[in-house]
């Protein structure tokens, strides 16, 4: 419990404030609508609903603001990138975008359908006081017409009698942008559940730009202006705890009172808006400025590229298809004068950039590139000791990072911070392991050759293996290098067990900071995270494992 | 795009549809809305359609994720047979369902969701889809003596596994630098000592 609170205070910190904000502004706004002498009149034939609904709506326009904020990428890097002097907890925070992104999210639809909900009750008790015929304080003030010679000082948009609800919604700009935005935000939903995201993700990313209409609909929301409350002037004039009362003889000629005056609520959602728009406008233009930058593909290189380890950058074929972008992670080091990435074939895309690659007679096919991207991998070199863990084709960030270790022992780099690194490659076949043999093996002569062989620390791990691949592994088992990778460093068995590994790193490494970073599922996540809590001290003096995942 | 399979979309659109519905027809019955009674038919076709869409069908390529309890309700939905297999019914019949909804404002929300469903149902059956149940994998049976492996068939100095090996392990014995196939000769004759 006590780790867990070290590692998380900041995420901890941040949702409390985000939440009180939320609860602080919906309550104020609820009093306002719910005290004021201006909406008394309002609330005499809404009731309390007026204030639920002004309160949502508080608080969808503050969760608008929010929500585009943690997808501009660019914007997040940028922060990373001059907060290198924040503390490292400050930094992780902005790996969780993502997961902030989606909570705002659900907060935008809880308050969505409280809004509804209570504007639903609204316009049944408008239409009620305009169907009204018993001379009440509510027939009287809904009967106050639109026209402008009177005034122009309505209160109730039900004009007349026959004035259906859904006519009134449909009709007027609030209801019809209502309906839009809320439409559109269903879909974005509904395409973005974890399975159709994992599984289509065309659908998703494709549907998603439907916030377009969910942002533009919200800034014209309010124009029509049928929230209203009554004027300065009217109040000044006839007060409504004086007069409403005697709502009777408004119309005579000696009241004190007159009819009262209403007028509509400015718009003022744009004013929460424009700033994360104008913001994200600058991000969408960003990212298509340097995806327009020259590719030169075989080793790939384009103008102003730089990166630092296990970045990863946004890749664009307009030949396969025009809009979309996927992301791959970066396999080459900062270090080389190209950069690299493993593609795998797992869907539509990224087959047939296989085979447009793949054809002899046809030219290669231009790509765009947009990044590159920071994510949690770049903080390796600011632990004492790392260990990376990659499950499959969780190992591309690593790959760069090993190469870049390379390089820095090339050059002789004695500020490396890092002392050890501990290298997990979990994998189910062999067949994935010939990518990375010549960069193991020559890692491997590199570090005998520096006389650092115990820098580097690596153990592959075969998951999908059989009886006849032990018994090899058995009968050859006084070989010097491995049989199924030809390294020095042999192949294990089944599932690392972590309990003994992080021990073993623990008394090894009594006084340090260890970081663990992973590329790979989340069951893994989990039980490295709870390895990381049980055998970090609770000193901070002593042994502390942070743990970072990669996620896509 | 060629393998997205619009029904899996569909079918989370319908479900978020069916909620929708319900939650209409809960507030216009509550609140005695004008024409009220629509709101209660809108709260049963919206459990109607909550059960019917709960069971995630099969995807054609990779695993399904099962929606956690399903298979009582896959159960039900299977024995209908071709009129839950197929899309093109499911299209129709929920774009019926929707259009009583549509006449009261607290409820029409789940008319437009639920159409759009209907629409996007309506594509996955043009492009041939169907739902497929997801059927529990039977428990394999440990077969008595099955790890048992036969006895060696030939006396001791026995060649090592390698000799004996079938063709799809010479790759692997060939990175190795393996051995040469056949029974080992011995140059010297071989003698135990017992101390």
């Amino acid at each position: 419990m006590g780790n867990w609170v070290v590692n998380h205070w900041f995420s901890v910190l941040f949702l409390v404030v985000w939440l009180g904000l939320n609860v602080f502004l919906f309550v104020d706004a609820f009093l306002k609508y719910e005290k004021a002498d201006k909406y008394y009149y309002t609330r005499k034939i809404l009731g309390s609903t007026l204030a639920c609904a002004r309160a949502s709506a508080l608080c969808l326009n503050f969760n608008s603001t929010l929500i585009l904020l943690p997808v501009c990428r660019n914007l997040l890097s940028f922060l990373r990138g001059t907060c290198s002097f924040c503390s490292r907890t400050l930094r992780k925070q902005l790996d969780h975008n993502l997961t902030f992104h989606k909570l705002v999210a659900y907060m935008i639809c809880l308050h969505t359908a409280i809004h509804i909900i209570a504007h639903l009750f609204n316009f049944d008790c408008y239409s009620r006081s305009r169907q009204a015929t018993d001379g009440s304080l509510a027939s009287i003030l809904s009967s106050l017409s639109h026209d402008e010679k009177k005034g122009g000082s309505w209160l109730n948009p039900i004009q007349s009698r026959n004035t259906t609800v859904e006519y009134v919604t449909f009709t007027s700009i609030a209801g019809l942008t209502g309906v839009i935005m809320t439409i559109a935000l269903i879909l974005m939903v509904t395409s973005a559940t974890e399975f159709i995201r994992r599984s289509y993700f065309e659908v998703f990313w494709y549907t998603h730009h439907l916030f377009i209409f969910y942002i533009l609909g919200l800034g014209i929301h309010g124009i029509g202006g049928i929230v209203r409350g009554q004027t300065e002037e009217s109040m000044n004039e006839s007060h409504p705890r004086k007069c409403a009362e005697s709502f009777e003889m408004w119309d005579d000629r000696d009241s004190h009172c007159r009819r009262p005056k209403f007028e509509g609520h400015p718009p003022e959602s744009w004013k929460w808006i424009l700033a994360p728009v104008i913001l994200y406008i600058c991000e969408r233009i960003l990212r298509f400025y340097r995806s327009q930058q020259k590719v030169v593909i075989t080793k790939m290189n384009k103008r102003g590229f730089s990166m630092e380890v296990g970045q990863y950058i946004f890749v664009n074929c307009p030949s396969i298809s025009l809009l979309e972008w996927h992301p791959f992670t970066l396999t080459s080091a900062p270090e080389e004068d190209f950069f690299s990435i493993h593609i795998r074939a797992a869907g539509d895309w990224t087959e047939n950039l296989i085979r447009a690659f793949e054809q002899q007679y046809s030219p290669i096919p231009r790509i765009e590139v947009d990044g590159p991207f920071g994510t949690a991998s770049e903080d390796v070199f600011q632990y004492e000791v790392a260990v990376l863990v990659g499950a499959g084709i969780g190992v591309t960030p690593f790959a760069s990072i090993l190469k870049s270790i390379w390089y820095k022992f090339q050059c002789a780099d004695h500020n490396l911070k890092t002392k050890k690194i501990y290298f997990y490659w979990i994998c189910r076949e062999t067949g994935a392991f010939s990518w990375f043999n010549n960069l193991l093996t020559s890692l491997e002569q590199e570090m005998e050759e520096l006389g650092k062989v115990g820098f580097l620390n690596y153990r592959l791990f075969l998951t999908g293996w059989d009886s006849n691949i032990v018994g090899h592994a058995a009968l050859n088992f006084d070989k010097a290098t491995d049989i199924v990778t030809g390294l020095k460093q042999k192949t294990s068995f089944g599932r690392p067990m972590w309990d003994n590994e992080f021990s073993t790193i623990a008394t090894s490494h009594p006084k340090s900071v260890v970081g663990v970073f992973l590329c790979g599922p989340r069951t893994l996540a989990k039980s490295l995270r709870k390895c990381c809590h049980r055998y970090s001290s609770l000193d901070p003096r002593k042994v502390q494992f942070y743990f970072n995942k990669e996620n896509f | 795009m060629g393998q997205i399979e619009w029904a899996m979309w569909a079918n989370e659109q319908a479900l978020a549809s069916g909620l929708i519905l319900i939650t209409g027809g809960i507030v216009a019955t509550a609140g005695r809305f004008t024409q009220w009674y629509f709101g209660a038919y809108s709260i049963v076709a919206g459990v109607f359609v909550c059960l019917l869409e709960y069971p995630r069908g099969k995807r054609k390529k990779g695993s399904t994720m099962e929606r956690w309890g399903q298979k009582y309700m896959t159960a039900v939905v299977k024995l209908f047979g071709p009129f839950t297999r197929n899309y093109y019914v499911r299209a129709v019949l929920h774009l019926l369902l929707s259009v009583p909804a549509g006449f009261l404002l607290a409820t029409i929300l789940g008319t437009a969701c639920l159409a759009i469903a209907s629409g996007i149902y309506l594509l996955a059956a043009v492009r041939g889809e169907q739902w497929t149940p997801i059927e529990p994998k039977p428990r394999e049976r440990p077969q008595i003596g099955g790890t048992i492996k036969q006895p060696p068939s030939n006396p001791p100095p026995r060649p090592p596994a390698e000799a004996r090996k079938k063709p799809s392990e010479e790759e692997a014995a060939v990175a190795a630098g393996g051995p040469p196939g056949g029974p080992q000769v011995n140059p010297i004759p071989v003698t135990d000592e017992v101390v």
